[in-house]
């Protein structure tokens, strides 16, 4: 069998929020500008491209991930979640939904360019911890910078979320 | 920011892998996690031209206990071995370490080979494998080998890892009895680099602390074992006064640099204050303790 | 059958008419889902995306500049240098002409025969992606000359330092002497003296979106459109022109939605007005979007200021004089349009200026560095004058061994003074400092929090309470920019249409960058026009489709533009009465609007449905009595004349614990009392007043930008220049007084930069309270763990 020789330019197919979706794509181009530019959901943001400010969180197979550190090739085969597609998808929708409709209750967002990573992220702490305390709320958020709120709404619309859902539990 | 030209492989084996690092040589970077060498791309600060993708290699994941061995394989992710009861169970301190690595995303796709291979003098990871006295097993064209990790890290992004070279697994020996870990560090914000930072091992019987690895991380270009404060507090018993005389040897042991951020004195003062807690730690019952 | 309009949407907490209610914003809806629409989300046909060439030296003579092989590059349309601008754009002077003796350099978009800062652009080079226009980046042929660099404000005025500009004579950018009384007497009789140098860290706004702007020049009819993330679209559109030698009417500019600005996306930078240079030539769609290292460079600084400052008390503790001398280094020339005197102007007026002060002396000098460029960011001056004088406060109520809290109530202004005039121009029409005080103070358990403090001190834990009383400028007059030359409205306007259907169109002439612009119209017009909050649609950020208007800046979005709100709303309003008065054969004074609803103003009973009133008037104009024409747009403008700008107050709490072992300060908990006179909707004033407060306290504890003595600026990445994250953070309680301006109907004074203007100063008061037990003190921001324990005398 032969050995993979390097390439610049490959195909990759994978699913976006729940869609098949097959592209051309050279190497080095990172997901977030895939995501953004060759499939056109600018839902996601570009803030820092160093991995800092979490703008470009994406759900990868599941997990959130900062897109501007993953290559688009290295999509291939994989299931991708943006902001345009998290209220409705498996697993985590309702939780991306409620958290939508208490921050926008709140007023957890202004300028909303770090809103959608805000979500996902927040989204992925009350999935595994349900019953996160505030304290850990802030922790699980402090790798996602914003400079309009303070915090202290999103961090009121996540503890509501989590209440909620627990009193909505039998 | 955009990262510079490029080409991508990915290989479907070991060997494969391996193959392609001894063809390219110094023009080549694994990619593992991407966590580190993505960003260095994307500021170009880093211009290689293959980039080889461990990431389709399943035997180089995977956490595992063979006899008294825990082995953790190179591409494991961070958040894998935050949450693995097995890593609780064989190598706590690790367990107490994975939260203070950068945040959650980070975590989900940064792997512990990649953060022993980059080397970076303020991870958290290299220094738990230094105070635990971790194996790593290293594949090359000539086979394996085995470096420990109190050999491995020799400098600056400086490994003894060599040219055609990569990182199979780390292999953790176990928790001793009557031992405890603490794990602390001090950075401004929640996730960043650590300005001090301590990952410590003791064998604790009352008062006593003995076998006793306390690896400073970030006040050096790699982590580093305070032996002269080790062995004044193997002496007899933790009193202040001891602890004190500790945080004294420390200065033979540790030499930190000015640098933009941080003077030395600044460094070596939170080191003295990250032994003394560490200490206290590690004589508590849990043993356990937020590092700030 | 009129179709009956939808019930009105009833917050939970607030009224129902619109003013006052904590209605979540409409235009939020679509940035939750990912649908918003920034800049670089804008993607015309052809479009180009430009990148720039930066000056790797503070100080740098270009020797040689070859651009030929990064022209012929990959994907390269077309690559620029100064001297391409140059021909294309006139060069711009950053001087406000009513500061006297105010001097700066002529300035072009991209630097022609030298850089004058690490970071200045210097070549344009247009690409089909961004990628390739970086590869061609590196293709660019440059040779340096290196000179000297100034990098140090204290000495730039010495006769050693070069002088950056030789034609200016000197490194000064601007002087400036407030006076008032006899500054010397009352030093001269004081019982005791406190004073202090404070020095404030260079910062930058670190806008999450970063500054971004897509031209795109039709050159079929010579349309010039560009979607930028501004605050200002007019002012854009009016300087665009002018520097282009474009008619003004040729020019669109549209700010879409903008992710964040906090006054830093209020000045000219040389690499967008290439990217527009880029376009004219090329006659296609060029984007310029600053990335995150270069944001460091490229964007406008701010603060970064030395305070020299005193205090002149009597034995009884009444303030006789204040002094201060205040010093701070901008950029290699003012910026352009608005120059960068403002913080020293503010800083120069203000030194305790929410007190009965005495006599007066500020001086203020800007001198010009080799870094960045400098300007307005969130509250200008006021965090610096607030920092200073309650920092002198403290000394002084330490000195005399009386509470901080007590002390400034003794001397706060007294309230029969309002009006009262300062020195330099401001007048405070009325503030509420003794209520807002006692507000506060009820609000935090003060004296609860002062037990525990002594308690824990008792333990060996150190804690401090830091209260920082400030004063906050809001609705500026033309005394600002006008009355200096500057092309930047000082008034706004609002344009209403009834549509067909019975809606409300609002076409305003500020802009939304998250803090509720949008919201604000809407309410205000629902409300006075007696319309459901839903059926308000706002326009926003288009200079083709929204009446001139000065955007928003200095905390006047609300306070001007809502009085042109409410004014355009009353006028149509009674428009719509008079023409409904007029089919009825009847008096308008009869009739009210609710819910949309023509009523019967004693018995509620419908007469018309605004849709029957928009259906008669625009389809049924045989039904209209011919003498008789309804004007249902209507439009109305309102500038704010009576003062120099309607100041609020406030006053701020910190609560900190300090690790004296390692110097780590943790914020326990914050309180801020505003007074912002009437509120339209309470939930965005109160998080605008949270999310200022983490600015400050960003410059209290963790932000600066650090430059090396050869001007390089060393921590310019998101790893090392720290802003506040969620962790660090403490929560806020906000409450308001309420002391309505009677400059307006509506009564709203500014709420956006209240938290920024005593933030960093609460903070810094409460470490001091914590350290004072222990007899340091640090007079530095931000108090860094290694400069609190330099204090402490636990380093060297």
């Amino acid at each position: 069998m032969n050995p993979p020789q390097p390439v610049t330019e490959v195909d990759i197919a994978l699913t976006v929020n729940g869609e098949n979706v097959t592209r051309h794509v050279p190497v080095r181009q990172n997901l977030v500008d895939f995501l953004r530019d060759t499939l056109g959901l600018t839902g996601t943001h570009v803030g820092c491209e160093h991995g800092v400010c979490g703008a470009c969180t994406v759900r990868f197979d599941g997990a959130i991930v900062r897109a501007c550190l993953m290559l688009a090739v290295q999509a291939d085969g994989t299931d991708i979640v943006t902001i345009e597609g998290a209220a409705t998808a498996d697993g985590n929708g309702e939780i991306v939904a409620d958290l939508q409709r208490e921050f926008h209750q709140r007023n957890a967002l202004q300028c909303g360019f770090c809103t959608p990573a805000m979500l996902l992220t927040a989204a992925e702490l009350i999935a595994v911890r349900p019953q996160a305390s505030r304290d850990e709320i802030r922790t699980h958020l402090s790798g996602n910078y914003c400079r309009c709120t303070g915090y202290q709404s999103i961090v009121d619309a996540v503890e509501a979320v989590c209440r909620k859902r627990a009193g909505a539990q039998p | 920011m955009k990262a510079p030209s490029f080409s991508y492989v990915r290989p479907e084996s070991i060997a494969q892998a391996i193959d392609l690092i001894n063809q390219y040589g110094d023009e080549a970077r694994w990619l593992a996690g991407g966590q580190s060498l993505l960003a260095a791309l994307n500021m170009r600060l880093a211009a290689p031209s293959v980039l080889i993708d461990l990431n389709s290699l399943p035997e180089l994941g995977g956490i595992s206990v063979h006899g008294d061995k825990l082995i953790i394989g190179a591409m494991t992710r961070h958040a894998e071995i935050e949450c693995s009861p097995l890593v609780a169970q064989h190598a706590p301190l690790l367990s107490l370490a994975m939260p203070h690595v950068a945040h959650a995303a980070i975590r989900n796709r940064g792997t512990i080979g990649g953060s022993i291979a980059f080397a970076d003098p303020a991870a958290e990871v290299p220094a738990c494998c230094v105070a635990l006295d971790a194996v790593f097993v290293v594949a090359g064209r000539g086979g394996e080998r085995r470096v420990r990790a109190r050999d491995f890290f020799l400098g600056l992004y400086d490994t003894a890892l060599q040219a055609g070279e990569m990182l199979l697994a780390a292999e953790f020996s176990g928790v001793r009895p009557g031992e405890r870990v603490a794990f602390r560090e001090l950075a401004r914000r929640h996730g960043d680099y650590a300005i001090a930072g301590l990952a410590a091992r003791a064998t604790v019987n009352g008062n006593a602390l003995r076998d006793v690895d306390l690896a400073f991380f970030a006040v050096d270009t790699k982590p580093v074992l305070a032996t002269h404060a080790v062995a004044i507090l193997q002496q007899g018993t933790v009193t202040p006064e001891r602890v004190q005389l500790a945080q004294q040897a420390l200065a033979q042991d540790l030499a930190p640099q000015d640098d933009v951020h941080y003077s030395s004195a600044m460094r070596m003062q939170l080191a003295r204050v990250l032994l003394a807690r560490a200490v206290s730690d590690l004589l508590q019952a849990a043993g356990v303790q937020e590092s700030r | 059958m009129p179709q009956e309009s939808r019930g009105a949407t009833v917050s939970a907490a607030g009224r129902r008419d619109g003013i006052g209610a904590s209605l979540p914003r409409t235009n939020a809806l679509r940035l939750l889902s990912g649908r918003g629409q920034y800049v670089d989300d804008i993607n015309p046909p052809r479009c180009l995306h430009a990148v720039v060439l930066r000056s790797p030296y503070a100080h740098a003579r270009i020797a040689r500049l070859d651009v030929a092989a990064a022209a012929a590059a990959l994907g390269v349309v077309r690559v620029l240098t100064g001297r391409d601008v140059a021909a294309l754009c006139d060069p711009y002077v950053g001087v406000l002409q009513h500061v006297p003796g105010m001097q700066s350099a002529p300035q072009w978009p991209l630097a022609v025969e030298r850089a004058c800062w690490q970071g200045e652009p210097v070549a344009l080079v247009a690409a089909a992606t961004r990628a390739e226009a970086e590869d061609a980046l590196a293709l660019i042929e440059i040779e340096w000359d290196e000179l000297p660099a100034v990098t140090d404000a204290e000495s730039a005025l010495d006769p050693a330092t070069p002088v950056i500009h030789p034609e200016l004579g000197s490194n000064l950018c601007f002087e400036r002497v407030v006076e008032a009384g006899d500054v010397a007497a009352a030093f001269a009789q004081a019982a005791h003296v406190v004073e202090a140098e404070f020095v404030t860290g260079r910062h930058t706004a670190v806008t999450l979106e970063s500054r971004s702007l897509l031209a795109d020049f039709n050159s079929a009819d010579g349309q010039l459109t560009v979607w930028h993330s501004t605050q200002v679209p007019y002012m854009m559109q009016w300087i665009i022109a002018r520097h282009f030698r474009l008619p003004e009417t040729q020019v669109r500019v549209i700010a879409p939605d903008v992710g964040g600005s906090f006054g830093m996306k209020i000045h000219i930078y040389g690499d967008e007005m290439a990217a527009v240079a880029a376009s004219l030539v090329l006659g296609r769609p060029v984007k310029f979007v600053a990335d995150r290292l270069e944001s460091f460079v490229g964007d406008f600084h701010a603060r970064g200021h030395r305070v020299r400052a005193r205090m002149a008390l009597s034995k009884d503790g009444e303030i006789l004089g204040v002094e201060a001398d205040d010093l701070y280094g901008i950029g290699a020339y003012s910026g352009y349009p608005r120059g960068s005197a403002n913080e020293g102007l503010q800083v120069s007026n203000l030194v305790c200026a929410a007190y009965r002060r005495g006599a007066y002396r500020a001086v203020t000098r800007a001198v010009f560095q080799n870094k960045a460029m400098y300007g307005q960011y969130r509250a200008v001056g006021h965090p610096v004058a607030c920092l200073v004088s309650e920092g002198l406060m403290d000394l002084a109520a330490a000195k005399l061994d009386v509470d901080p809290a007590e002390f400034r109530r003794r001397n706060y202004i007294s309230p029969e003074s309002y009006p009262l005039k300062l020195a330099g121009g401001p007048v405070l029409e009325k503030l509420s400092q003794h209520e807002a005080l006692e507000q506060l103070l009820q609000m935090m358990d003060y004296r609860g929090l002062r037990a525990e403090q002594l308690q824990l001190h008792k333990q060996g834990i150190h804690r401090g309470i830091g209260l920082a009383s400030f004063v906050e400028n809001s609705n500026p007059s033309a005394a600002t920019y006008g009355q200096g030359g500057v092309s930047i409205a000082s008034q706004d306007s609002c344009t209403l249409k009834l549509t067909a259907t019975g809606g409300i169109v609002a076409a305003s002439s500020i802009t939304e960058c998250g803090q509720g612009g949008y919201a604000v119209i809407q309410q205000v017009v629902a409300a006075v026009c007696g319309v459901p909050f839903a059926q308000v649609k706002v326009v926003l950020g288009d200079t083709e489709t929204t009446p001139v208007g000065g955007g928003v800046w200095g905390s006047r979005g609300t306070g001007i533009c809502g009085e042109a709100a409410l004014q355009a709303g009353k006028a149509l309003k009674a428009n719509i009465l008079a023409f409904v008065a007029r089919l009825q054969e009847s008096e308008a004074s009869l009739y009210d609007i609710r819910d949309g609803r023509v009523i019967d103003a004693s018995t509620a009973v419908l007469v018309m449905t605004l849709e029957d009133v928009a259906r008669t008037a625009y389809f049924r104009t045989d039904q209209v009595p011919k003498d008789f024409q309804p004007e249902l747009t209507v439009t109305r403008s309102y500038a704010q004349k009576t003062w120099n700008g309607a100041y609020t107050n406030g006053i701020q709490a910190s609560y900190l614990e300090i690790d004296i072992d390692t110097g780590f300060v943790k914020m326990l908990k914050h309180w801020v009392v505003d007074d912002c006179g009437t509120i339209i909707n309470p939930l965005l004033v109160d998080e605008q007043i949270r999310g200022a407060c983490v600015q400050g306290m960003g410059a209290a504890l963790f932000e600066q930008c650090l430059y090396s003595d050869e001007g390089q600026l060393l921590n310019g990445s998101l790893m090392d220049y720290l802003v506040p994250m969620a962790g660090e953070m403490p929560d806020i309680a906000v409450g308001h007084t309420c002391t309505p301006t009677a400059t307006s109907e509506l009564g709203a004074k500014g709420a956006g930069e209240a938290g920024t203007a005593g933030a960093s100063a609460a903070v810094l008061n409460a470490v001091n309270d914590a350290l004072r037990p222990l007899g340091a003190s640090v007079a530095e921001i931000p108090a860094t763990p290694e400069r609190i324990l330099r204090a402490l005398g636990r380093i060297a």
